[in-house]
Formats: structure tokens, C-alpha cells, sequence
């Protein structure tokens, strides 16, 4: 497993930030290069343990599958739903357009 | 003496008795809030009392607060955010419709570093809140109002969620008892996630016995949340007074290591020896992964609000993307990196690995002891911009507090002294759905000191 000994690159960071829908001015983007450099640094302490065999623990509560019948209950009403919608329209959230054509 | 000086207990006893009505109670609080707000920063929303009426419940009258991250429905709820700001949810937590059924009332909501990520309150878009012990330095995060509220008497009880250490540092910070729950005992439901399968739902009390009160009423399945346990709710309360007597504690030689506060080890060390006195049995363990807890909590924690957040696209509700604060903005960026392709084997695949160990330690630990005690905070509370300037310094702050959320554990907040004016706390940690032990072991520990009756003076 290659060790990261390399800084994050400031092409990373502005990926990163594409991924994640967030907005970043090169200020910002060159202070979280180094920021979360120094984080990523700190955490590669874990690679100093051998985790042969060990099962991966994504949540500890040992459920799974729980589910409900498939009935329709009551909700929110549209009305509600939509009460903190930037813009609505007849009963739709508004949103930014996907196809320019 | 003040209504708002009453616990829980008193206040009921005293409503019983119809020695104050439900009114003068949470009038009480009201004018206490509106005396110190301005100092204190607490609350981000008052409530208003339009249509006060008595109610019923076992919990009828009490006033509360609730961590602004819990939906309230028709109040607002800003989860500390500017994003939030104007957020009015359209319906109630669980845990909130839980609390309003059995009678109390709500004072409003308590401030918090944005969306719960923070441990002192500065990383409040709103403001920090302030310690009440000492103003010029921090309460704890992220429930930092909900600590204050309680530490300064503005509220009988107070609610918040700990992800990492959120009402554990806080209550330590604040002399007053906080309660971290097993992850599953309290419903999520309705509650600003930030680490879903971290984010424990608890409260801040004056006393030990207040603290179980409460959970008797906001413990217990939830159909809402997946992953709410139908472990039968304990009557915590019912043997809170059986005391600790050849109870087995183990003690965790990782957490009393090299760079904690001494003083803070003295105090800690003097509470094993009240609870020795009191029949306690000591046994020293080990919990080998500790110190790759707070990495694998930083793996961890901000991969699952990466996911989280992502919901908040302006759209459907709350301002644009482009208002979150840095923080936030930074722990998105960490999580969404070590989950992107090329790297979610190296950094998340491996942090889930990690947190198998450490979920084992404490498994392997309490086949030994019945439960364990440690120190919340390396430090005591420290000043406002202290670590501001250096994230990773303030990640430190959650060392000892991290590995309970990682494995699910319950643990317990108790106050056990000051350094100079300001509060330290220590925790005691339990197998999962151990709250009634230890309930009992720390109210037998606060009854055999005075930290309790403690109060700032404000």
C-alpha cells in the first residue's frame, strides 16, 4: 500500500471540491490544501496497523434489513413539503434547468 | 430559593404539592434567560408562551431546551448554520414529540458549533456561547448551549447529541452531567444528522438522577429509525441507590498517558478513590487501539456528513451551498476526498477495519470489568481562539471521547472537581445498554462529594 508522503495537489483539492458541490475561491481552496494535508498526515498513523483478516464495521448495531410493510401512510402534506422552497410552482420545487436546449 | 434553582426531582415534588404552578416554573426560567442571554449566548430561538396550558406526563411542567439541531415543528431550526437560518421544519423530532407528551415544555433552542462540528462553540454561525464559570474561555462543543443552559439554570434539562464527545466535553466543561447513550437507544428520527452511524442522542442535567428521569422517557424503539433498538427500556431510576459496592471498574492505562493535565489526573485519580471507599473494585486494562481512534474517527465522521450535508442544495430548503461556514466546508471536503475513488480503500475501507478493533477492545474489556471510568478532556476548558488557527489541535480536544462513539458504548459525564474556577469532568463507560449501572455508579459518586451544588456565579 504506496505511503502518502506527497502534499494534497491543488488539482485534487478543486476536484474534491467539484465532487462535493462547494463553491471555493483560491483562497480557500489553497487554505484547505494545506489544512487537510496536515489531517491526512495525522491519519496515515493507521497504516501502521496490519488488518489481515479483520471484517470492516460499518455500523455497530448488528440490524439489518429492517423494514416496514409496503403501505402507504399518511405524510406531509404538498403543502407543507414545499414551505421552505426557495420557489415552488404549482406544487413543484423549482429547480435549475438540465437540458439548455 | 429560585424555581429556576430546583432540579427536576424538586420541581416535581414541588408542582405536586402545588407549592408553584407550571407557569411559575418556566416563567422562572424565561426571566432567567432573559437576564443572562445576552452574556451567555445560549439560546439561538426563545420560545414564546403563547396559549400556556398545564399538561399531563411524567415530566409535566418541567421547561427543557433543545440542542438547535433537534426539529421542532414551526420553530425554527438552524442547526447553528447560516445555511439553516430560516428554516421552519414542518414536524417535531422524535425524541421531541417523546418529551412534549410527557408534559414538559420547550424554552427554546440552545446554540452549537454549525451542523455539530466543533468541540468549544466557536464554529457558531450565531456567535460562540460562553462558559458560565468563566466567560473569557469556552463551555465545550458542540452542545455548547445546551451545557450553558443547564450550568447557568436557565433550564431544568437540556438536549443534545454526541457524535465524538458533544455533551460529554461540554458537560465536563460546565460542571453539569451529561449522558452519551449506547448509539440505537434513542432515536435519531427528526434530529440534524451528522455521522449517522456515530450521532448519539443525549441530555445535559443538574444532577445524576435528573439524567436517568429522562431517558425513561426518551429511550425506546422508534419505527422512524432503522436503526433504533428494541432493547426493552430500563426503569433507570428503580435501583439508582443500590450503590457500587465489589462492582468491578477497570481503569484504562491509555487514557492517563503523557500530555494530559496532571491536575486533571489528580482529580480523577481522587474520584477512584471516593469510589474505592464506597466499595469499588479497581482493576487496571488495557484498550490497545486508542490511540488510532481519533484518525479512524477522522476518517469516519466526516465521510458519513460528507453524505449528510449533500442534502443541503437550497433547493427544497435552507440557503445556498455557499453559506456553510469553513468548517464545515472543511470536514465536507476531507470526507468527500476519502471517499473518492482511488482512495476509499486506503482511508474509509480501512477506517471501518479499524473501528472493528477498537469495538473489540472495549468487548474484551468488559469480560473483565463491569465498567469503565476515565477522564473526558486531556485539558481543561480552554480559552476562546486557543486553538481556533489549528484544526488538528482542536480534533485533539475529542482524544478520549471518540473511541465510545466509534464501538457504540454508553458513557456517562459526571463533574469530579474544578482546576482554578473551571470545571473537569469524567466519564463512566459501559457495555452497550449498560445506562442503568451507570446511573448508578454516578450518582453514587456525586452523592458522596459537593460538585452538584456547584453554581457559577452569575
Amino acid at each position: 500500500m504506496a505511503k502518502r508522503n506527497e502534499l494534497l495537489t491543488i488539482e485534487e483539492v478543486k476536484h474534491t471540491a467539484t465532487l462535493a458541490k462547494l463553491k471555493l475561491d483560491p483562497e480557500e481552496l489553497a487554505k484547505f490544501k494545506d489544512q487537510l494535508s496536515q489531517v491526512l498526515g495525522y491519519i496515515n498513523k493507521l497504516q501502521e496497523l496490519k488488518m489481515k483478516d479483520i471484517l470492516p464495521t460499518s455500523q455497530v448495531t448488528d440490524l439489518s434489513n429492517v423494514f416496514r410493510k409496503d403501505e402507504i401512510r399518511p405524510s406531509l402534506t404538498q403543502t407543507e413539503t414545499l414551505s421552505n422552497a426557495k420557489e415552488a410552482y404549482q406544487g413543484f420545487f423549482k429547480v435549475e434547468a438540465i437540458f439548455t436546449e | 430559593m429560585e424555581l429556576y434553582q430546583l432540579t427536576i426531582k424538586e420541581a416535581l415534588i414541588g408542582l405536586a404539592k402545588k407549592e408553584f404552578s407550571q407557569k411559575d416554573l418556566r416563567e422562572s426560567c424565561l426571566k432567567r434567560i432573559r437576564k443572562l442571554n445576552q452574556k451567555l449566548n445560549a439560546f439561538l430561538t426563545v420560545a414564546e408562551t403563547k396559549n400556556f396550558s398545564e399538561t399531563g406526563g411524567i415530566l409535566a411542567g418541567i421547561p427543557i431546551a433543545l440542542k438547535d439541531i433537534y426539529l421542532t415543528k414551526e420553530m425554527r431550526t438552524t442547526a447553528g448554520s447560516f445555511v439553516l437560518e430560516n428554516y421552519i421544519p414542518q414536524y417535531n423530532s422524535s425524541v421531541v414529540e417523546r418529551l412534549l407528551k410527557s408534559g414538559a415544555n420547550i424554552l427554546g433552542k440552545t446554540n452549537l458549533d454549525a451542523w455539530a462540528h466543533g468541540s468549544s462553540g466557536e464554529n457558531s454561525d450565531f456567535n460562540p456561547s460562553k462558559n458560565p464559570y468563566d466567560p473569557s474561555f469556552v463551555p465545550g462543543g458542540s452542545s455548547s448551549g445546551s451545557a450553558v443552559a443547564v450550568a447557568a439554570e436557565m433550564s431544568l434539562a437540556s438536549f443534545g447529541t454526541d457524535t465524538g464527545g458533544s455533551i460529554r466535553l461540554p458537560a465536563s466543561f460546565c460542571n453539569v452531567v451529561g449522558l452519551k447513550p449506547t448509539y440505537g437507544r434513542v432515536s435519531r428520527y427528526g434530529i440534524i444528522a451528522m455521522a449517522s452511524s456515530h450521532d448519539s442522542i443525549g441530555h445535559f442535567t443538574k444532577t445524576v438522577f435528573d439524567n436517568a428521569l429522562i431517558l425513561k422517557i426518551t429511550a425506546g424503539h422508534d419505527p422512524h429509525d432503522g436503526t433504533s433498538s428494541r432493547e426493552p427500556v430500563a426503569d433507570y431510576t428503580k435501583r439508582i441507590n443500590q450503590g457500587i459496592k465489589n462492582l468491578k471498574i477497570g481503569i484504562p492505562k491509555e487514557y492517563f498517558q503523557k500530555g494530559m493535565d496532571p491536575r486533571i489526573e489528580a482529580l480523577v485519580k481522587k474520584a477512584l478513590q471516593v469510589m474505592e471507599s464506597l466499595g469499588a473494585k479497581f482493576e487496571e486494562i488495557s484498550l490497545p487501539h486508542t490511540e488510532y481512534a481519533l484518525a479512524t474517527y477522522y476518517i469516519l465522521q466526516p465521510s458519513e456528513l460528507s453524505s449528510n450535508l449533500a442534502r443541503y442544495d437550497g433547493i427544497r430548503f435552507g440557503e445556498d451551498r455557499a453559506c456553510f461556514g469553513a468548517e464545515a466546508k472543511r470536514r465536507i471536503m476531507l470526507g468527500t476526498y476519502t471517499l473518492s475513488a482511488g482512495y476509499y480503500d486506503a482511508y474509509y475501507l480501512k477506517a471501518m477495519k479499524v473501528r472493528t478493533l477498537i469495538k473489540r477492545d472495549f468487548t474484551e474489556a468488559f469480560k473483565k470489568v463491569d465498567a469503565i471510568v476515565a477522564p473526558v478532556s486531556p485539558t481543561r476548558p480552554f480559552k476562546f481562539k486557543e486553538k481556533t488557527n489549528d484544526p488538528l489541535a482542536m480534533y485533539l480536544s475529542d482524544i478520549y471521547t471518540v473511541t465510545m462513539n466509534l464501538a457504540g458504548v454508553p458513557s456517562l459525564a459526571v463533574p469530579c472537581g474544578f482546576v482554578g474556577s473551571l470545571p473537569v469532568g469524567l466519564q463512566v463507560i459501559g457495555p452497550f445498554f449498560s445506562e442503568e449501572l451507570l446511573f448508578r455508579i454516578g450518582h453514587t459518586y456525586e452523592q458522596a462529594n459537593n460538585w452538584y451544588k456547584m453554581r457559577p456565579k452569575l
